[in-house]
């Protein structure tokens, strides 16, 4: 052994090394590597370039004749009459139906449209929501950028990252009639229009499985109360009332979204949207945190709810394997029941309804809460002939007739007018209709919270939702929390 | 550097050092520490200056970077969320480190003899720590699934609790797996440090008629003192750094129960997109980091890595 006092300094040098490194390997993944890691955790972020097909000869106006067809000529006319040129970049979500649709629908475009590629990424829904930020932060975003429209939207026009679109809907009025008036409010921040709208509108819905309640000798419930009632009934039977996907957090926000509208009314979030102060304090609200965790205790959702992922579809396994009674999802999850619930759907198995009326509520009992839309807005940092692309995207291919036949055959509501006139004769029809009506008769047609607020107030928002499903805090706390990020 | 510091009471204690002499002579090879260094100074000291400037500033992660003075770090320093993840973060350090030390000793102890089935066991112990974190955290995520999990399918009771669900599980699942993940390899490192330990000493003890185990406690033990040091260092240091696995298995629930320091940075900057804060507590890790390595140094006798072998 030799100690010399250069071994010493060395290690030295090497332990604080090994020590900041430590630190710096975390500080970095403030780059882009902790997005992606995240994209890796999730199975992999798929790159897909789509095929162009050789059929593609037949160029620009091959796209109008094919039936890839242009929404209305008057768009095609005055939204991409000009050749472009070039090639874009789409960032979308997995999780079909939706990503073989959004698949197709580049597809039509690359094989109209050779000289102007369009090559897209896809992610997993939390994956990407992570990605999308940081990519847009670091100016590295794709030219068309998919959401949810409303606080993210509002927080990329903020850091002037999107194109406002509001001229060019103007230039363009048929791209704009064509679509549902309502799916615009989430698109629009500051009186401007910085979005296209597209794919379909997905309210929150109660699913149940008939089957269990056939077993349990139990009816679907009309009010908050039965639902309480049901409870134990379903617990006796060995069947947990309600599935959850807790860990996602935004899944136990659905439930708040509900309970705060029929106890006090759409006003009530309207009010914390509104960064009123102290909004959250209002006594509707505290009522509304207090049922949730009634129902919390009175066991209501399958054990465990809270380390099951909504990403995994575990929630709706639940449902249609007949471990749990009854689920609030969102609309997006028929599709997925009916392609793995085996006959659960095709049977008729499933069964649905908007959430039921609170016994004394001032809300409004139409009223439903969800994505009014998806969004697609252009990266301001894109090119000129990657906008021109993409705006000639928005108007020929967005919703095109073949897309929204797609979206119908798969048991989603395009946000198309008269889509309702498509329904008829699909192996769907009840549960199309029953969207349709849902989102055309409601009196508030409410976005998603967390997609309504700020990233930042979103957050805080979660984590509190998150505690107070754990039974950790109780309302007044909640409250007090949510209070403190009003406005931000 | 050190030199003049440690050269006198080395020289008092009149052992001759020929090593202090040739300090001089390391210089002629300095450079083989360039490329290591240029890396280090790239991806390591300048971000950690961009963080720790960040940390100054108030920024949206997508916006222009405001600077913003000390309220970055008067808010993170009055959020109750920090005090929570620095316990969280310090008990899975302190448990995983005390689960994972004897273990790794024992097996690294075993492992150390030259049997061939001992060498079989060794690969199979090794293999935990070839797989990522992420893909450990899901397969343990859908073994212990409450309701298609192991305990679901096998129809044991026992083994379909709440584990991921429940406060003092989940954490007490996150020491087990990280422990499941590195026992192997600080085992590895035992086992060569026991093979280091020479002979001669149990030769000795086994004639003075000291039996097995007190050739452990007295033998093996003292003489693995620095790899435990070594050991000690990697699991500790590194266990400020779990993110993907908890961050895949509970993503820090439930509730806050796992958030560790890392995973609350995370969220902070890339899930609130407040990265002003988030680079506080960038910061803060890199201290702690920094301060449990020099500990560990002072620990293990700090400036003499004087030799154990005396005599042997």
């Amino acid at each position: 052994m030799d100690p010399s006092t250069s071994v010493t300094s060395r290690r030295a040098f090497l332990s604080l090394a090994l020590a900041a490194g430590a630190g710096v390997t975390l500080a970095a993944c403030g780059g882009t590597s902790g997005p992606s890691s995240t994209a890796g955790t999730s199975g992999g972020a798929a790159t897909t370039t789509a095929a162009a097909t050789s059929g593609g000869g037949a160029a620009g106006g091959g796209a109008a004749a094919s039936g890839g067809a242009a929404p209305s000529g008057g768009a095609a006319g005055s939204g991409g009459a000009a050749a472009v040129s070039g090639s874009a970049t789409y960032w979308f979500l997995t999780g079909q139906p939706g990503q073989k649709i959004r698949e197709d629908t580049v597809k039509r475009w690359n094989a109209a449209n050779p000289n102007a590629q369009i090559h897209t990424t896809e992610f997993q829904n939390d994956a990407y929501k992570a990605k999308i930020k940081t990519a847009i932060g670091a100016g590295q975003a794709p030219t068309i950028i998919w959401g949810w429209g409303g606080g993210g939207l509002k927080s990329y026009v903020q850091a002037n990252q999107v194109e406002d679109l509001t001229s060019w809907f103007a230039s363009n009025p048929t791209v704009k009639s064509r679509l549902f008036p309502s799916s615009f409010g989430a698109a629009t921040v500051n009186g401007k229009i910085y979005a296209m709208p597209g794919e379909t509108v997905q309210p929150i819905v109660l699913f149940y499985n008939k089957t269990v309640f056939d077993k349990v000798g139990v009816k679907p419930p009309k009010s908050w109360g039965e639902i309480m009632a049901l409870v134990p009934k379903f617990n006796a039977a060995g069947v947990a009332p309600f599935s959850l996907g807790g860990q996602s957090r935004w899944t136990n926000m659905m439930w708040l979204e509900f309970l705060f509208d029929r106890i006090g009314g759409s006003e009530v979030f309207q009010a914390v949207f509104d960064g009123k102060k102290d909004a959250w304090s209002n006594p509707a609200s505290i009522e509304a945190l207090t049922q949730m965790q009634k129902l919390i205790k009175a066991d209501g959702f399958i054990k465990g709810f809270s380390s099951i992922t909504a990403d995994s579809n575990a929630d709706q396994a639940l449902l249609f394997t007949g471990k749990a009674a009854m689920m609030l999802h969102g609309s997006w999850t028929y599709g997925s029941m009916a392609t793995d619930g085996g006959d659960f759907v095709s049977g008729g198995h499933l069964g649905y309804m908007n959430f039921p009326p609170v016994e004394g509520g001032k809300g409004d009992p139409s009223d439903t809460v969800g994505n009014p839309g998806q969004y697609m807005s252009i990266s301001s940092k894109a090119s000129a002939d990657q906008k021109a692309i993409a705006k000639k995207f928005f108007a020929t291919q967005v919703l095109s007739d073949a897309e929204v036949k797609e979206w119908v055959d798969n048991g989603g509501i395009p946000i198309v007018n008269g889509s309702d006139k498509l329904l008829t004769g699909s192996k769907d029809a009840d549960w199309l209709k029953f969207v349709y009506t849902t989102a055309a008769n409601a009196k508030v047609f409410a976005q998603s919270w967390d997609q309504a607020l700020s990233p930042t107030a979103a957050e805080t928002l979660l984590d509190n939702i998150a505690k107070l499903f754990q039974l950790s805090i109780s309302p007044q706390q909640f409250a007090a929390n949510m209070n403190k990020v009003i406005g931000k | 550097m050190s030199t003049s510091t440690t050269a006198p009471s080395v020289r008092q204690a009149g052992v001759a050092r020929p090593g202090a002499r040739r300090v001089g002579g390391t210089g002629s090879v300095a450079w083989m520490a360039l490329p290591a260094l240029a890396i280090f100074i790239a991806f390591g000291l300048i971000p950690l200056f961009g963080v720790l400037a960040l940390s100054f500033t108030k920024w949206d992660g997508i916006g222009v970077i405001h600077p913003a003075g000390l309220d970055s770090w008067r808010a993170e320093l009055s959020d109750p969320g920090l005090p929570h993840a620095l316990y969280v973060t310090f008990l899975i350090m302190i448990l995983s480190w005390a689960f994972q030390t004897p273990a790794s000793i024992l097996i690294g102890v075993f492992l150390a003899g030259h049997e061939r089935y001992r060498g079989v066991l060794a690969v199979f112990f090794f293999i935990p720590v070839l797989l990522s974190s992420a893909a450990i955290a899901v397969a343990f995520k859908a073994l212990l699934d409450p309701n298609f999990g192991l305990g679901a399918g096998l129809g044991i009771p026992w083994l379909s609790k709440d584990w991921l669900g429940d406060e003092k599980l989940a954490v007490g699942v996150v020491i087990f797996i990280v422990s499941w993940q590195f026992i192997p390899f600080h085992s590895l490192i035992y086992q060569g440090a026991v093979r280091q330990i020479p002979k001669t000493m149990y030769e000795a003890s086994a004639i003075e008629g000291a039996g097995r185990i007190r050739q452990f406690w007295s033998i093996t033990l003292p003489q693995l003192k620095y790899t435990i040091i070594t050991s000690s260092t990697l699991m500790v240091v590194g266990s400020l750094t779990f993110f993907d696995l908890i961050y895949v298995l509970t993503a820090g629930g439930p509730g806050d129960a796992t958030r560790v320091l890392a995973l609350d940075m995370y969220i902070t900057g890339f899930q609130a997109n407040v990265m002003g804060q988030a680079s506080v507590i960038a910061v803060i890790l890199v201290l702690i980091g920094l301060a449990l390595a020099l500990m560990f140094r002072r620990i293990g006798g700090g400036r003499s890595y004087d030799s154990q072998l005396e005599g042997a």
